[in-house]
């Protein structure tokens, strides 16, 4: 009889196994934040705020305190309990429609604001829970249900780059980096610095982590591998982005 | 740092922006968010101003949208959180509103209303009835308190942190752009001297203790599954509104026994109305009065009893029959008749009324 993985501490086991759809993400994402947060050991301390979206289904994925949002507010919520009890350590967890669409001006101000709070962004290039139409991150000819001819840039534009942009408006003691479902380890220990960061009270902390949609991209096991790590990193480099006290780049 | 901002009570001469910001430091509000809008404005400036000699804090957001969310965020993390808004700055606050009746949050949101529909004046208007008691994708699970005077704009803000924490809905004082600029004499006071309890707030998220020892974990969520399930979430809550509605329910009824008419207004436009009984009753006119000062959950069965028996009401507002709806709603099958004032975004004398009650009695 072979031996289940073992879960994160902080996973809450009766809402395993989780909602998400087989090969989606986020399961893997979560798995690298709870042990990001079992390994500081702050279980007790975390408000986790899910956005609308694929994100809301990890609405009671964590025993930390949770709350659910509206598309795209998660990040001003979680700013707000953050802004009236600072010893709390807060997540905000979105999608990419939710951080780089609807919820971008939270985003963007959150960041230049330079908020002591960490925003975790799943970019799956598409919006996963209303069925896979096009987002701020569709790679160029990418079809989607609203692009079905590929994305056209001459329409709508290259996709977001959202730690870039993140970087070049936060103040040193930010933090910003790009992470992968496709190397979990590297995953896990930038969410690890950005929460130390936000905990040290430098600044903003920002991770997006690209990730998987099987359901909506229609691949099987190989052809969605092979989208998030050969496809999706010609325009997402993945790396640590910006950190307290690094210099910026000229 | 300084302990009360004030000690007893005092006469004071101030703009309805400035009572609101010292009836929230008071009322040991602990945050305000906010996001500039006239006829705001300055509830943010005084409230900025004072804040920090009493440990309190502010965040100025990007937007309403925001500012009603981080309101949300600091109520969730136990703090008397508030903030305020007007015209289109409500419009895009309904969304964090609705999100408040889903999940039961004590916010309290104070709107000084301008001219509407879109952006139209800063000035004035009653024309945001029909959004603060209804808006958002919701059933109206919420509490407004509609002001008058300024005395009422202290009182009532302080009474608002009391009702959203006692009842847990979100708690609103509509006031107007009048109410918000002019300057008039009020008395402001320390609620505790005297002898308002002043209820604390408690965390909904991050209490102290360890999960599964000493605390119970937290999920909150406003998304269902199924029409069932989310029908017996929205009925428990009507349930719950109803049954509390009577307590809340404030209203101001004066000379109705032997009206044969009764001047039916709200907010500032019942200063003129009131002026108008009186004047009307002294040349010996059977008139009364009737001011809600919640338009949620609205006075009704008190109203409806005044209607029965004057048998005329004169329904006057400075909005185009938003709160004529409500009254026609909860009148529902009386025999009364409504004749209206209807001056959308412009204000109401008394002449006014004198005039119109005359040519028609």
């Amino acid at each position: 009889m072979s031996v289940a993985p073992r879960m994160p501490k902080c996973w809450r086991e009766e809402s395993k196994p989780h909602k998400f759809c087989p090969g989606c993400g986020h399961g893997l994402v979560l798995k690298a934040l709870g042990e990001a947060i079992d390994e500081l050991g702050i279980q007790d301390k975390v408000v986790f705020g899910a956005d609308i979206g694929c994100s809301l289904l990890a609405w009671d994925f964590f025993n930390c305190d949770t709350v659910q949002t509206h598309h795209g507010r998660t990040t001003p919520v979680v700013t707000g309990v953050k802004r009236a009890n600072p010893d709390l350590v807060c997540i905000a967890y979105m999608g990419d429609g939710g951080g780089y669409a609807i919820g971008s001006q939270h985003l963007f101000n959150a960041a230049a604001r330079n908020e002591r709070i960490l925003a975790v962004l799943v970019n799956n290039t598409q919006y996963g829970m209303t069925g896979g139409q096009m987002a701020p991150t569709t790679l160029p000819g990418q079809k989607t249900e609203t692009s079905p001819y590929g994305r056209d840039i001459e329409q709508a534009g290259y996709p977001t780059q959202g730690p870039e942009a993140v970087a070049a408006i936060t103040q040193d003691g930010a933090y910003v980096a790009r992470g992968t479902v496709a190397n979990l380890r590297q995953l896990k220990g930038f969410l690890k610095k950005a929460l130390e960061n936000q905990m040290a009270g430098n600044g903003f902390s920002f991770v997006e982590a690209l990730s998987t949609c099987p359901t909506n991209w229609r691949t099987n096991a190989a052809k969605t591998w092979e989208f998030v790590e050969k496809e999706m990193t010609k325009y997402f480099k993945v790396g640590e982005i910006k950190a307290p006290g690094q210099k910026k780049e000229a | 740092m300084a302990e009360k901002p004030i000690q007893g009570e005092r006469k004071a001469f101030l703009t309805g922006n400035e009572v609101v910001a010292y009836a929230a430091v008071a009322g040991e509000a602990d945050i305000m968010y906010g996001y500039p809008i006239t006829p705001q404005n300055e509830i943010m400036h005084y409230w900025t101003r004072m804040a920090p000699k009493y440990g309190k804090r502010f965040l100025q957001t990007e937007d309403e949208l925001s500012a009603g969310f981080t309101t949300l965020g600091g109520v969730l993390s136990g703090a008397k959180a508030f903030t305020a808004t007007a015209g289109p700055g409500n419009t895009l606050m309904q969304e964090p509103m609705s999100m408040a009746e889903m999940m039961r949050i004590p916010a309290v949101f104070v709107i000084q209303q301008r001219g509407g529909p879109s952006t139209a004046t800063v000035i004035y208007s009653q024309q945001e009835v029909t959004m603060t008691t209804y808006g958002g994708n919701g059933e109206g699970f919420r509490v407004v308190y509609s002001t008058a005077t300024h005395q009422d704009l202290f009182d009532y803000t302080i009474k608002a942190f009391n009702t959203a924490w006692k009842y847990r809905f979100p708690t609103f004082v509509l006031g107007d752009g009048y109410q918000a600029k002019m300057r008039e004499s009020v008395t402001i006071y320390d609620p505790q001297a005297r002898g308002i309890e002043l209820i604390k707030p408690t965390p909904y998220l991050g209490k102290p203790g360890s999960i599964g020892k000493d605390r119970e974990v937290t999920h909150m969520r406003n998304t269902y599954n199924t029409e069932e399930e989310l029908y017996e979430v929205v009925m428990s809550m009507a349930k719950e509104y109803d049954s509390v509605a009577p307590e809340i329910v404030e209203f101001d009824a004066r000379e109705v026994d032997d009206a044969e008419i009764v001047i039916v207004s709200h907010g500032v436009v019942s200063r003129a109305a009131l002026s108008a009984m009186l004047e009307l009753r002294g040349a010996g006119y059977k008139v009364g009065y009737f001011r809600p000062v919640t338009l949620r959950p609205f006075p009704g069965d008190q109203l409806r009893k005044v209607a029965d028996n004057a048998k005329r009401l004169l329904v006057v507002e400075s909005a185009l029959g938003q709160f004529n709806k409500l009254v026609q709603t909860n009148i529902y099958g009386s025999a009364a008749t409504i004749d209206t004032i209807f001056k959308p975004g412009v204000g109401v004398t008394s002449e006014e009324i004198v005039a119109k009650i005359k040519a028609t009695l």
